[in-house]
């Protein structure tokens, strides 16, 4: 315990100095413009920005909706003590998106024009309009901990304030506020997808199918689970609050299903047009499909399905780590690595795109952190007791 | 009936006098190579300059160099927004700062955009550029001199052309046309009429003595890229309805399951949920 206590300020001292970087890097980005702090160009005008905070940063928040819909939807009461870390992470996932559309927009400041004019033929227009509905379902979902967390405080005002109205209030929508949640999932998931259904002739036929939505929606609930388990291991080992083995298996051994579903698919699709023959021929692009599929796909079905690993804790970890790289590859290969460029144009991104990435990251890496030291994360059920 | 403008390979001297009225009309100089610009001109082994469109140029000839049937060929292709009839970058945009007009030009609007860069993705014609290097970023690219339209004038592009190898009329009209060019000489042409059918047709039409791939032009199929973006989104209501109420009769019957279970163990507790 004193070591851990020791390391910690270390550790955030360290994400402290990252937030630093990169604010400093933002703020050279919104006087000298886009081009003075990254690689984007006319010939990739999106770039890692999108493919890692849009496109990697919503489909590994899905684990908010898949174990609050699971818990309060499906009943599966066995999985409630991850639930209020899943949803703190799928919002903080989705404040991350906000942030990081702030530096990659170009005019940020006029955000909210998409509340005014609308397109509502346009992918994006639903992106946005989800993302926007959804932050704020997973800000209430995640209120009543900080009312239950306020509730306890001494600071002057605040404890005068009672704060289990709120809560209350907040806990007799909870039902609703969860399945509006598993729909703008559902929606968002997939219309992350239906966006590349622009680009029929710059994305790659191995890629390219008008499924997209439906297969970024499957590989998302996949991954929500194992984001979970990825999550929950790593705050057992920093703050210590260890969670049942039946509850870690019970998430490994739903996740072989849905990947099963997915390949599935993907199968199918590429059989039912002709073009399975490409995962063959269409080197090099087929090597990106074959990595996506062997490590996201086809290993984490085989191990998940051996009891074994599921009873073994660093084993499930670790095949998970499995699921969330192989959805990582899949993400940065349809809105990245198997999309054509404009031709005479080059991308890798700036060291400074890199720093802007991982600033966010450590900026929500902090919140969890101040969030599991001031707020009733992990002891969610004494908390939820000891109110009802 | 709308505008359109049919662009001859066969005419076309890359003069690039087309060029230079876009960016005077335009009031795009920056980038043209002077001192007070700070901008040198570069030897890039080829007439052709600038290398690429961009946020200051919105038009530009490419020079193709190849053997066509043992015989050599150098051909000049103008590269603009094609004005699509079904704009993807007008699908894109979420918030409707492009607009394809009844009258053919595709236009921007500054006071919606955001920046958000679809446009540029979506676009099969790769031509929507952006103000990379300015704090307060737009997309550019041509917009057909809308405003010269409106006056009663040609583009300036168009206007400025020695050769005649740009026509500006009606896009039925151009067809007719193009087909009649190729009739006549069909050893000077090949028989495609590029616009006319790609991506559901363009208010740019394209006639060339060599297959326009080899141009560097897209080869695209006469559907507007659009069209599976359309069905995704056409899907949403339905989804949206069919989610919500698929969850909300889930819920009730394990809610039902949970309480029946419980008033069977005989327990009164009351359902917490």
């Amino acid at each position: 315990m004193i070591t851990k206590k020791r390391s910690l300020p270390i550790g955030t001292s360290i994400l402290s100095l990252i937030v630093v970087i990169g604010l400093t890097i933002m703020i050279i980005r919104f006087v000298n413009g886009l081009g003075a702090i990254s690689n984007l160009s006319d010939g990739r005008a999106w770039g890692l920005w999108i493919s890692f905070d849009l496109y990697c940063g919503v489909a590994l928040a899905a684990g908010g909706f898949t174990l609050a819909g699971a818990v309060y939807i499906f009943n599966l009461k066995k999985y409630q003590p991850v639930v209020r870390p899943a949803i703190l992470t799928a919002f903080l996932g989705y404040l991350l998106v906000i942030l990081a559309l702030l530096v990659d927009l170009g005019q940020p400041w006029y955000i909210w024009h998409i509340l005014i004019n609308w397109n509502v033929h346009s992918p994006l227009f639903e992106v946005g309009m989800c993302v926007m509905c959804y932050t704020v379902v997973l800000a209430l979902e995640f209120s009543p901990t900080v009312f239950e967390g306020l509730s306890k405080s001494n600071l002057p005002v605040v404890r005068r304030i009672n704060w289990n109205i709120p809560w209350r209030v907040i806990r007799s929508i909870q039902i609703p506020l969860v399945i509006a949640g598993v729909v703008l999932s559902t929606l968002h998931q997939s219309s992350l997808g239906s966006m590349m259904l622009m680009m029929p002739s710059t994305l790659h036929a191995l890629w390219y199918t008008p499924i997209l939505p439906i297969l970024f929606l499957t590989s998302a609930i996949a991954v929500g689970p194992a984001m979970v388990i990825f999550e929950s291991t790593l705050s057992t080992r920093v703050f210590g609050h260890k969670l049942g083995m039946d509850v870690v298996s019970g998430m490994a051994k739903a996740i072989p299903y849905i990947l099963g579903l997915y390949l599935i698919l993907k199968i199918i699709e590429l059989t039912s047009v002709g073009e399975i023959g490409l995962i063959f021929t269409a080197y090099p692009q087929n090597l990106l499909w074959w990595g996506e599929i062997i490590i996201g796909v086809i290993t984490p079905i085989i191990l998940f399905s051996l009891p074994e690993v599921r009873q073994n804790r660093s084993a499930v970890f670790w095949t998970s780590v499995l699921v969330i790289a192989g959805l990582i590859f899949n993400r940065f290969n349809v809105s990245m690595l198997a999309l054509g460029m404009r031709p005479g144009y080059f991308y890798f991104p700036h060291w400074m795109e890199f720093a802007i990435s991982v600033c966010l990251v450590a900026d929500a890496l902090l919140v969890i952190w101040l969030a599991h030291r001031f707020l009733p994360i992990a002891h969610y059920e004494q908390a939820a007791e000891a109110k009802t | 009936m709308s505008t359109a403008v049919l662009f001859d390979a066969n005419r076309c001297i890359a003069c690039r006098g087309c060029q230079a009225a876009c960016k005077q009309w335009n009031e795009n100089d920056e980038d043209i190579p002077t001192e007070e610009n700070g901008v040198l001109s570069k030897n890039r082994g080829s007439y052709e300059n600038p290398p690429q469109l961009s946020a200051r140029t919105w038009t530009r000839i490419r020079f193709t160099e190849l053997e066509e049937n043992g015989k050599f060929q150098w051909v000049f292709t103008k590269l603009q927004c094609m004005h699509c009839e079904h704009p993807a970058c007008v699908a894109a945009c979420p918030v409707g700062a492009l607009q394809k007009t009844p009258e053919g030009p595709v236009v921007y609007d500054d006071t919606k955009c955001f920046g958000c860069r679809y446009c540029m993705l979506a676009c099969p014609f790769g031509i929507p550029t952006f103000q990379w290097d300015s704090p307060i970023p737009w997309i550019r690219k041509c917009n057909f001199c809308v405003d010269r339209l409106g006056a009663g004038l040609e583009p300036a592009c168009v206007q400025t052309c020695p050769t005649n190898a740009l026509e500006m009329g009606e896009r039925d009209e151009l067809i007719a046309e193009a087909r009649r060019r190729i009739e006549t000489s069909p050893d000077k042409y090949v028989n495609h009429i590029y616009g006319e059918k790609e991506a559901g047709g363009t208010s740019w039409l394209y006639i060339s003595p060599v297959p326009f791939e080899k141009l560097g032009l897209p080869t695209l199929g006469p559907e507007p890229v659009t069209v599976d973006a359309e069905r995704a989104i056409g899907a949403v209501p339905p989804v949206l309805l069919g989610v919500a109420a698929a969850m909300t009769g889930i819920y009730w019957i394990f809610k039902r399951r949970d309480k029946i279970g419980r008033e069977k163990a005989g327990e009164k507790e009351e359902v917490t949920k």
